[in-house]
């Protein structure tokens, strides 16, 4: 293959395009599932909403087996140690998604006891919006972290990408077509 | 991961050794001469695939038995109280739905009942047959999802899929009638949000037409399950003296051989013109709680009927312009309706000053808020009784003296939702 | 029922009544803080009474000067049907409450809550920490003075 770095570059980012195919096709979530959106987290695993086609088959509740962590439901100073400390265990590369009001911001918990938006301690990804979001909401969500894994970004990357609840917004949702 | 761990200990030493010496001093019968040798302490953590949300339990165990058992709570301390002493009795609803968020219309209608008995608004009868229907399909959402998990938790997972497909069903239902899937929000102080549609009506019907035998599709994957049975019978069994004194309510309570019932013996709405059973086993353990719940799944279904076939017409709001809130399109066209939306949103109710406590048979046990009020829009407190908090205060004696393989079938019995325990 | 409630009652612990009052059907007695282990002592094993079930226990801080915070009890007899609220008053100078862990053992928890959310001490409690807040929490959240967002820096976060 001795023609210079040009094909070289082909060969790597090839590669680098299969597997990020790979990886975005098997996104094993980690449920984080602490309230409410948990319950729509689990109709989303459920038979309506199946989430298994989407390759996100095993919900392992062992954080060395996953690479999403859905953070669903209200994270509270007391509970935000252990979310990063299982944000911790979880090995490289590995994507956050904010599901609903109270990971995002706070929600309507506006209280001593209530961590306002788990950014404050997680590089997130992706932010749903809702109270709780609908599952397929939710499966928005997981597509913008596989069409992020296309483009090749890296997990925690600065650009975030929001998620609105009202589906008229749809196509105005990935400033870059991908 | 080479990151320094500074966040490692969420607790102080201080703190850990505080909640190991409450593990050590438990009333246990066995003693050990060498602690370090025999027992060991397992954290069932808070994030554990068969707690049932973040519940976190410490088990001092003897190989695989369990010795003591203490539950450490407040994971999910949302300050649901000092948020309702900040805002309006109607601001507080949307709250009330996050509490037991498997039933949410069910705390809907304990909430509004408590603040209308503080208040002294009477609601007309469709409303009350209205609340009467939400409250049994939170109940019988409720029930399916304690189904799908309890029945998860022991091995059995097609129940999970089973359940969660009716409950689809269900949340339909509540989409068509309230306009969410889930966390609904529906009644409002003086009636409810809006009427019944007979396409509610329609599906509520139809669903009932088909859920007897659904039900028992998943109920005979279950009843004579040899496996089942042995992982449930005998197993965290508490005595009839025993679950008063702690304070179990609703299926726990029903399941040591006490028929109490609030709907019958304290009843509210129009339960008193509705006929229905009261499931009691006597055996006070898994098995028992298991064969209440079905039970009562039935027994909601045969309350949905007839609420559907008694409700009469009429309006589904009380008629008390100062402190229930008008239709939404007349506050746009009407200057009376205009005035009083402004004046119950901005300054609230203003029930007069006193306390009350109210409570309900929800599906986990008794429901009760304890209100005070010094006469403003606000609440001066606001107290929840729930009924999960008090279950779960019955976890250490029922684990004591099982195997680990038990405490999943146990608390998933209790089936504590921790939205309402933490509160 | 009331009458009845009224007359063991008042046999026994006639000094330590301070009030009974009844709002929208509901009978509430409010009773002298060192008494109230041994009243719910007797309402609990007198057999015609028998409020065997402690369902509720939750403090209260009314932010006046004299008695701040209240104690509420609320019994329920399974025999009767019965409902009844007795409450305690504490100042904010002696925090000390007798303890009804003996009496009914659901007091536990709703007393660690108490304590959690007031500071309200229980005596004969046997194991009084706190439950919802973590242990090195030093504020009691549900006082007045407390404000609704917390104080900054009394909860810690894990680093980014």
């Amino acid at each position: 293959m001795g023609l210079g770095s040009d094909s070289e570059g082909f060969l790597t980012t090839r590669l680098d395009q299969f597997i990020g195919w790979a990886r975005k096709n098997s996104l094993w979530p980690m449920p984080m599932g602490i309230s409410c959106c948990a319950i729509e987290m689990m109709s989303f695993a459920g038979p309506r909403y199946d989430v298994a086609r989407f390759g996100s088959e095993a919900f392992r509740f062992s954080p060395r087996q996953c690479d999403l962590m859905i953070v669903a439901g209200t994270v509270t100073y007391k509970m935000s140690h252990v979310v990063r400390k299982i944000y911790d265990q979880m090995p490289d590369p590995k994507w956050v998604i904010a599901m609903g009001a109270c990971t995002s911001t706070g929600g309507m918990y506006r209280s001593y006891s209530v961590v306002q938006g788990i950014d404050l301690f997680l590089p997130v990804d992706v932010y749903v919006a809702g109270c709780p979001p609908r599952p397929d909401n939710l499966l928005q969500g997981l597509m913008a972290v596989q069409a992020k894994i296309k483009r090749g970004e890296r997990p925690g990357q600065k650009e975030k990408i929001y998620i609105q609840e009202t589906p008229d917004l749809h196509e105005k949702q990935d400033s870059r077509k991908s | 991961m080479t990151r320094t761990p500074d966040h490692a200990h969420k607790l102080t030493d201080q703190a850990n050794l505080k909640i190991l010496r409450a593990l050590e001093d438990q009333d246990t019968s066995v003693t050990f001469d060498d602690a370090l040798e025999h027992d060991m302490v397992l954290n069932m953590g808070p994030q554990h695939p068969a707690t049932h949300g973040v519940l976190r339990l410490l088990l001092r165990l003897d190989g695989e038995t369990i010795v003591a058992a203490v539950p450490d709570l407040g994971y999910l301390h949302r300050g649901y109280e000092k948020l309702a002493e900040n805002m309006s009795y109607h601001e507080f609803i949307p709250h009330t739905d996050r509490l037991d968020y498997l039933s949410p219309l069910a705390n809907n209608v304990a909430y509004v009942l408590a603040v209308e008995k503080l208040a002294g608004i009477e609601v007309p009868t469709r409303a009350q047959y209205l609340r009467v229907i939400c409250a049994e399909t939170a109940r019988l959402a409720s029930h399916l999802v304690w189904m799908g998990s309890m029945a998860m938790d022991v091995g059995a997972v097609t129940v999970l899929l089973w359940g969660f497909r009716e409950r689809e069903k269900l949340q339909d239902i509540w989409d068509v009638l309230t306009g969410v899937r889930f966390t609904t929000s529906f009644t409002r102080v003086g009636g409810m949000a809006n009427d019944i549609t007979d396409e509610a009506v329609s599906m509520i019907k139809e669903f009932l037409d088909r859920f007897p035998e659904n039900l028992s599709e998943s109920e005979r994957l279950l009843i004579r399950n040899r496996i089942f049975i042995d992982r449930c019978e005998n197993v965290g069994a508490v005595s009839r003296e025993d679950a008063i004194n702690l304070g179990l309510t609703g299926p726990l309570l029903r399941a040591c051989g006490v028929g109490h019932d609030l709907r019958r013996d304290e009843p509210y709405l129009v339960y008193n013109e509705l006929d229905f059973d009261v499931p009691v086993y006597h055996d006070g353990d898994v098995l028992a709680r298991f064969y209440v719940r079905m039970q009562e799944m039935k027994e909601s279904a045969a309350i949905l009927r007839q609420a559907l076939e008694k409700m009469p017409k009429g309006p589904v709001n009380a008629a008390d312009p100062k402190r229930v809130l008008p239709k939404k399109e007349r506050t746009y066209g009407k200057m009376e309706e205009l005035i009083h939306d402004f004046m119950i949103v901005n300054f609230g109710i203003n029930p007069p000053i006193g306390e009350t406590y109210h409570a309900i048979e929800a599906a986990k046990g008794e429901l009760g808020f304890y209100i005070v009020s010094h006469g403003e829009g606000y609440p001066w407190r606001l107290k929840i009784r729930s009924p999960s908090f008090a279950n779960l205060q019955a976890l250490p004696p029922m684990l004591r003296g099982g195997m680990i393989s038990d405490v999943v079938a146990v608390i998933g019995s209790v089936d504590p939702v921790m939205g309402e325990a933490d509160k | 029922m009331k009458n009845r409630i009224l007359e063991r009652v008042n046999a026994r612990f006639k000094d330590s009544i301070e009030s009974v009052s009844e709002y929208r059907g509901e009978l509430t007695l409010v009773v002298r803080k060192s008494d109230i282990a041994l009243l719910c002592r007797l309402l609990h094993d007198d057999p015609e009474l028998g409020f065997d079930s402690l369902r509720d226990l939750c403090g209260a801080d009314y932010a006046r000067a004299a008695d701040r915070f209240e104690v509420v009890y609320n019994l329920y007899s399974l025999k009767n049907s019965f409902r009844l609220r007795v409450k305690v008053r504490v100042d904010e100078s002696d925090l000390h409450v007798p303890s009804v862990c003996g009496v009914w053992s659901a007091a536990n928890w709703l007393e660690r809550e108490t304590y959690d959310m007031f500071g309200i001490l229980f005596n004969g409690h046997p194991d009084l920490r706190r439950i919802y807040m973590p242990e090195e929490f030093e504020h009691h959240p549900l006082r007045k003075d407390f404000p609704l967002m917390g104080i900054p820096g009394s909860l810690s976060l894990p680093r980014k």
